[in-house]
């Protein structure tokens, strides 16, 4: 795949390369999107939860008298009643069950409890508030190391007889005996603790649906916020029993997942078995405390992690040991071989010739974790150790972080590469990327500012994250959700007109899709991007897929999209040879039209092809021009970048202010750059976000400190820095148009540069790590302690 | 169930309605009339999501009962373009890729609206104070302060064409 520095097609047609304005705009701008509470159905009834004040405890009983003489509550709905239907549980998308509703215990404080169905909104709230609940607390496992001893609690009885404990699985990748033995004999052995707190996506739509189900046609109609819609149908099906063709889900506009909408959630099911029970549609919302105390949470990673180097600084070996707390169920959409998602990345864009990681999946009393803060698949938490570990290491040994890196990374000579843990990379060219961002940012020229400030006892810091991301799952052979391979599809229709519908399977959440997918089409075919309609997010139209999240889009749908063009633009030569009178071989493709080799002014555009194909084909051609394409990738793509981060830290009160911040991405070839830059200012800002701002914590009780958005500090536009970005181009070798997908590399790739940047600013009071999110608190303690706050 | 007569202008149409005295704004404007442009981000006035203008000022309508509005003037992202004419600030966030998934731009044109209309020409620290009650979490903010910026400039350069004077600098 050849880099595509410049776009191939006129502005008019708009294909890659171009800044396309986004198609999709005009009706968010105006207030006419539809996103979930826009959707009313006639005689739409409502539906609302009661949550358990307690992280654990026995439910002694239900009354709901006092709700049901309510005028308008309908009904209340109880794990009791779901026992009957056998659906009081449900499978989770990574193996595990978790309750709609409980039966007898609740496992996390905001536990769903029971339904109130109710004629308003208001009036379902009452009910909810008139429902006594009888509650018994039991004891209380919060921290994940306490949940593994011996005598704890055993939090899910439900498991069979061997597994009596609050140990989930465990999971390991690398050579354990190669990588001791390499770290035993190194002259640098670095150790450090890291927690990667849980955090939440808190997307600004929360969660909902709006069940519909239509007795007379035996039709069930789930219009509802989901990242992966045909999963759900398929979920849904097997659970519930209905014929999965008369099961149709809907997911109008997005307002944002991160992959928080790509769980099942209680709410939903309970949805579905009101609408099955009294046959109108039903609406379900959360609000925003229920979607920051009971939706799925990320992280949660306490990451012992160990590497080993020469004494001037090659690095040998890297070895991790982690806890992951899952909450009271493993709920992650997680492939199946990969419980701890991908997170034996770990060895990042350094050439380790040794590499062992393992991970332990933990019960407790908290919501399920381990889904997604724009980042599915535990990329994350690997790529923030690894660069954690070897800004140690450089600090150590007394080198220039830059230089140490530059030093040990993978050559773009290397490529393709094969790392310890047995993932091939497919291309980079990591020393470019970061030369890149030190020229942008004059490095040398902060190195010496830094010396300056110092010298003044000014706290500055320069940090460096060179991240080396993985996505794209996934190759059938290795990736299924559940058993469903992690294959996406396009389907193309030409209309005799000359205009295109097409359907892809994944499903946009604010990423531009509409735009993009019409841009790869017009690249392919020459069809003007305004001639292109993309539809997505019915599971009747569709063709299937598993859905957006772990940046598959690009790599997945993206490319059956590229290759569903090319076989129309297969039929559309033999089309334009009969129209041309004229050998196939004889013909010269360029985007939009055919033309005879040497005769320039002998030609057939696409459209007038697209006209033929209904009206003037050759006798024992198909009528029609349309293409369906499912991909399977051959391999994962992997993007990566070189990320720098200026802080300055105030010594009075301990903040931490970003004041500058330069990303050069690479994530292959550019559909649209200004939607891809658009994707790292955010994918930025939710780097930034836990590094020093978000993070869900829970007191020995269990109660969520971080609840609402008083507590839960989602940086506003005032904390977020101007970011500057920039770009090196570097094809995937393997994906059909070159591309390797970029929603979460910043993301991924920011927390590091943060982290390592104020631990750069500390390093001479002797400070060598501080946990994300380096609040103020955090800073100034330290800074209290060596007596300079 | 007691209700109290209420009569609202929004998008200048007069519309009365008898509601419970607890109902939010946010909800008559999006149950009551089908203005479902005005969305509901969180329950304690920190996403701005809701935002509209009540007699002109900036406000968040999850945090104002119906009642409260009774006889007062309501602007929502509904009553922004001409017909087919666009406010400048929603060309603006359209060209400069102001918003990805959409959910939070009509509150955030919305305060951006009030802010010009306070401040036609912010620096960009006034402007990234002026939106910090509006949570984005898909932009990292950088192309919607580019696009208020745009949008200041195309007013401020509309309202001198108007006035044949210059506005003064903020």
């Amino acid at each position: 795949m050849t880099t595509q520095a410049e776009p191939r097609t006129s502005a008019a047609i708009g294909g890659m390369g171009h800044s396309v304005k986004r198609k999709e705009d005009p009706r968010f701008i105006r207030g006419v999107g539809e996103y979930i509470d826009d959707v009313n159905l006639p005689g739409q009834l409502w539906l609302d939860i009661v949550r358990s004040p307690y992280a654990h405890a026995t439910i002694k009983g239900i009354d709901a008298t006092e709700a049901l003489k309510i005028p308008g509550v309908l009904a209340v709905i109880t794990g009791a009643d779901l026992e009957k239907a056998g659906l009081h549980w449900m499978p989770t998308l990574a193996g595990d069950k978790q309750m709609v509703l409980p039966t007898d215990t609740v496992m996390y404080q905001a536990q769903e409890v029971c339904a109130v169905v109710a004629t308003t909104k208001y009036i379902a709230a009452d009910g909810v508030a008139a429902v006594v609940v009888d509650y018994e607390p039991l004891p209380v496992v919060v921290d994940p190391f306490k949940s593994l001893e011996p005598d704890a609690f055993v939090l899910r009885p439900d498991r069979g007889p061997d597994k009596q404990n609050n140990h989930i699985w465990h999971w390991e990748s690398g050579d354990r005996a190669a990588t001791d033995a390499d770290l035993a004999a190194a002259d640098v052995h670095i150790e450090q603790d890291i927690y990667i707190p849980r955090i939440h996506v808190a997307s600004i739509e929360t969660c909902g649906c709006v069940a519909d189900w239509d007795a007379v046609r035996g039709q069930l109609t789930l219009h509802m916020t989901s990242q992966a819609p045909h999963v759900i149908r398929t979920v849904l099906a097997l659970v519930s029993g209905l014929p999965e063709q008369n099961i149709r889900v809907k997911t109008h506009d997005i307002g944002g997942g991160f992959g928080g909408k790509v769980p099942v959630y209680p709410g939903y099911v309970l949805a579905v078995v009101a609408s099955l029970t009294v046959g109108k549609p039903v609406k379900w919302i959360e609000d925003r405390s229920e979607n920051l105390q009971a939706d799925s949470f990320a992280r949660d990673y306490h990451i012992h992690a160990e590497l080993g180097a020469t004494k001037d600084g090659k690095i040998t070996s890297l070895k991790a040991k982690t806890v992951a707390d899952h909450g009271y169920s493993d709920a992650a959409a997680d492939p199946s071989k990969y419980p701890a998602g991908l997170f034996n990345v770990i060895t990042g864009s350094y050439d380790f010739p040794n590499a062992f990681v393992e991970v332990d999946g933990v019960y407790t009393n908290k919501p399920p974790g381990g889904v997604a803060y724009r980042c599915s698949f535990r990329v994350t938490e690997a790529v923030h150790a690894v660069e954690r570990l070897v800004d140690i290491l450089a600090h150590e040994i007394g080198k220039d972080p830059a230089q140490l890196r530059m030093e040990n990374f993978i050559q773009p000579e290397q490529f393709p590469y094969k790392t310890p843990t047995g993932w091939s990379y497919d291309s980079g060219n990591y020393p470019a990327a970061l030369q890149k961002a030190m020229d942008m940012i004059d490095y040398a020229g902060l190195r010496v500012e830094q010396a300056e400030k110092r010298a003044r006892g000014e706290l500055m810091g320069i940090g460096i994250s060179s991240f080396t991301e993985i996505v794209g799952a996934g190759p059938s052979h290795d990736f299924d959700i559940i058993g469903l391979k992690m294959n996406d599809g396009c389907e193309i229709r030409v209309h005799p007109t000359g205009k295109v519908l097409a359907r892809i399977s994944s499903q946009t959440q604010g990423q531009g899709h509409e735009t993009t997918y019409a841009q790869i089409i017009a690249e392919e075919l020459g069809f003007p991007v305004q001639d292109i309609k993309i539809e997505y997010g019915d599971t009747d139209t569709a063709p299937y897929g598993l859905g957006t999240y772990g940046s598959r889009s690009t790599p997945t749908s993206g490319a059956a999209t590229a290759v569903a063009s090319r076989k129309i633009l297969a039929k559309a030569r033999k089309l334009a040879a009969h129209l041309l009178e004229a050998s196939e071989d004889d013909l010269e493709w360029e985007p939009g039209k055919f033309s005879v080799k040497g005769s320039p002014d002998r030609f057939k555009t696409i459209q007038e092809i697209a006209f033929a194909a209904y009206t003037n084909f050759p006798q024992g051609m198909e009528m029609g021009l349309e293409a369906v394409d499912y991909y399977d990738p051959p391999n994962l793509t992997f993007p990566f970048g070189s990320y720098i981060c200026v802080v300055d830290i105030d010594k009075g009160t301990g903040r931490v202010n970003v004041r500058r911040f330069v990303a050069i991405d690479d994530c292959g070839n550019i559909i649209n750059p200004m939607i891809v830059d658009g994707q790292i200012h955010g994918g930025l800002n939710m780097g930034l976000a836990p590094a020093l701002y978000e993070e869900i914590t829970y007191d020995e009780l269990g109660n969520n400190m971080a609840g609402t958005f008083m507590d839960y500090l989602i940086p506003t536009a005032v904390e977020s820095p101007a970011w500057e970005t920039g770009k090196t181009t570097t094809p995937s070798p393997h994906h059909p148009i070159g591309a390797k997908g970029v929603g979460e590399s910043a993301t991924v790739g920011a927390p590091p540069a943060i982290a390592n940047a104020v631990v750069d600013a500390l390093w001479h009071l002797g400070v060598r790590n501080i946990d994300i999110p380096i609040t103020p608190q955090k800073v100034w303690a330290i800074l209290h302690e060596k007596g300079l706050a | 169930m007691t209700t109290q007569h209420i009569t609202v202008t929004v998008n200048g149409e007069a519309h009365e309605a008898d509601v419970e005295p607890r109902l939010l704004l946010v909800h008559f404007l999006r149950d009551s009339l089908g203005l479902t442009g005005t969305h509901v981000g969180c329950d304690t006035s920190n996403c701005g999501a809701c935002t509209v203008h009540v007699d002109g000022e900036s406000a968040k309508s999850c945090t104002m009962l119906a009642v409260q509005a009774d006889g007062r003037l309501i602007k929502t992202i509904e009553g922004m373009a001409d017909g087919a004419t666009l406010h400048p600030l929603q060309q603006a966030f359209w060209d400069q890729h102001g918003l990805q998934c959409g959910f939070c731009t009509p509150g955030m044109i919305m305060q951006s609206a009030w802010l010009l209309a306070d401040n036609p020409d912010p620096s960009e620290h006034e402007i990234r104070e002026g939106i910090s009650g509006n949570l984005c979490r898909c932009t990292g903010y950088v192309n919607i302060v580019k696009a208020i910026q745009q949008a200041a400039g195309e007013m401020a350069a509309a309202a001198e064409t108007q006035t044949g004077s210059p506005v003064a600098a903020g």
